[in-house]
């Protein structure tokens, strides 16, 4: 089927999805770090979340991830050449494109983390403090396993802007489903085709994701009762 | 050098150009979603399946794919059908501004129509009882209850979208347009320097993100005030 080009779409349909569950699993941790660093009474530490959040999410995902592969791989070349090391550093696109995506939706998640850390009442902190708990177990044993209820819509949103935002990593050379999709087309003469596939896969992605993520916030919401209107 | 300035400070007229360009390029996708998102929403909550099913998944094909999907199949995808290359459209489809606009506005248009449409199904229900006991039709209903008070409340909302869609005009540079991220480009292949020139188009990304939340503000402040928390 697709004249012998569907199994390399299918290939690459297997790195978008480990690009988007790799760069997901970094966004996590900077969103939570993000968050912590916000949440923080320590002025610099405050602010300095607070630069990180406003400035990635003022400017668009194509403009940073240029900016982080090309700029980047520019910088740390120039870098090298200071301190004398001969040779061109390459920067590999698949971690280049875990680690730009990651840097981009941590800033996103940190907003809904943080969001989700208000939400849960003073008290719950207080009283693993009077435990005896240091700041990183409360954080930790406390205050995260009550947040991920809280932060599950926002979480979901954030990752499907993410799997769509994974297309834009073909830009810079990562042969993912969309740039197989784009050069199967231009060898067919039949973009229209091919591209239309990548949508309806980008598009199962998605359809399964909300699935998934609708039957997770179904389990983290046991036991919280919801009011009948 | 770690930083070039004066190659920056030459291609400043490109930049002040690239941003007309991404200025204009998301006017005319805003204008126009947002005139077909009226519509969409008023079909997104209606009752009837034949009527809600059909913008219901237009809105869910749109909003689950990626951008980048939609533009390449509307200016690369669309001259596979010789049909569409020998018609009227041809010279407008093979233009890479209409087809650009074309594909954000069918963007923004899915995305503003759920926001619309939660807002609509948010008006609370005495005043449709209201204006239904006054002897309004249906259209006046919508012309005069649902929609001004609707518009209004999906201004916060709303503005999140059109800070989206302006991060979104950046695609423009993929199909060979000279906005704010296509001169960054422009002058990174020229002068080989390609920190300087996208750390540029950041920040004049950055800018015009806050003018327009600043402005979002202003809006609120005039159209939702009798919303607002009372400070007295």
């Amino acid at each position: 089927m697709f004249n012998g080009y569907g199994s390399t779409i299918l290939d690459g349909a297997w790195l978008t999805v480990q690009l988007a569950l790799l760069s997901m699993a970094v966004a996590v941790v900077l969103g939570l770090i993000g968050a912590a660093f916000r949440l923080s009474p320590v002025r610099w530490l405050a602010l300095m979340g607070e630069t990180y959040a406003t400035v990635i999410r003022g400017i668009p995902d194509l403009v940073l991830i240029l900016l982080i592969f090309y700029g980047g791989q520019d910088l740390v070349n120039r870098i090298a050449m200071m301190v004398e090391y001969d040779g061109y550093i390459d920067i590999n696109p698949f971690v280049a494109g875990v680690g730009t995506l990651g840097f981009i939706y941590g800033a996103y998640l940190s907003e809904t983390f943080r969001g989700a850390f208000m939400a849960i009442p003073k008290g719950q902190g207080e009283a693993g403090v009077a435990y005896g708990m240091s700041p990183l177990r409360v954080f930790l044993r406390i205050l995260v396993p009550q947040m991920i209820r809280l932060a599950i819509p926002g979480v979901t949103n954030n990752w499907l802007v993410l799997v769509k935002a994974t297309a834009l990593i073909s830009l810079v050379g990562l042969q993912d489903m969309m740039a197989r999709a784009k050069s199967a087309g231009d060898a067919t003469r039949e973009p229209f085709t091919y591209i239309l596939l990548a949508a309806a896969i980008y598009l199962a992605m998605t359809s399964v994701s909300l699935l998934v993520l609708r039957y997770l916030e179904r389990r983290y919401s046991v036991g919280v009762k919801a009011a009948e209107i | 050098m770690l930083f070039d300035y004066n190659v920056v400070l030459d291609s400043l007229p490109l930049y002040f150009d690239g941003v007309l360009v991404t200025l204009k390029l998301l006017a005319i996708a805003l204008a126009v979603g947002l005139l077909a998102a009226v519509p969409l929403a008023m079909m997104r909550v209606s009752r009837q399946p034949l009527i809600n099913f059909p913008a219901w998944l237009y809105t869910y094909v749109i909003r689950g794919t990626p951008m980048l999907v939609q533009l390449y199949l509307l200016y690369y995808g669309l001259a596979q059908f010789e049909a569409v290359r020998e018609s009227f459209m041809w010279p407008y489809l093979s233009n890479a501004t209409f087809c650009a606009c074309l594909a954000f506005a069918i963007n923004t248009s899915a995305y503003s129509a759920e926001i619309l449409a939660g807002s609509l199904k948010a008006t609370p229900h005495g005043e449709i009882e209201a204006a239904k006991a006054m002897g309004m039709s249906r259209a006046k209903l919508y012309r005069r209850i649902l929609l001004p008070s609707a518009l209004r409340r999906a201004l916060p909302q709303y503005s999140n979208e059109v800070i989206m869609m302006l991060h979104t005009t950046s695609l423009a540079s993929v199909v060979t347009l000279i906005d704010i991220t296509g001169a960054a480009k422009t002058v990174s292949s020229q002068f080989y320097l390609p920190f300087e020139a996208y750390i540029t188009a950041g920040l004049f990304y950055l800018a015009l993100t806050f003018i327009l939340v600043r402005l979002f503000k202003l809006a609120e402040r005039r159209w939702l005030a009798y919303l607002a928390p009372r400070k007295h």
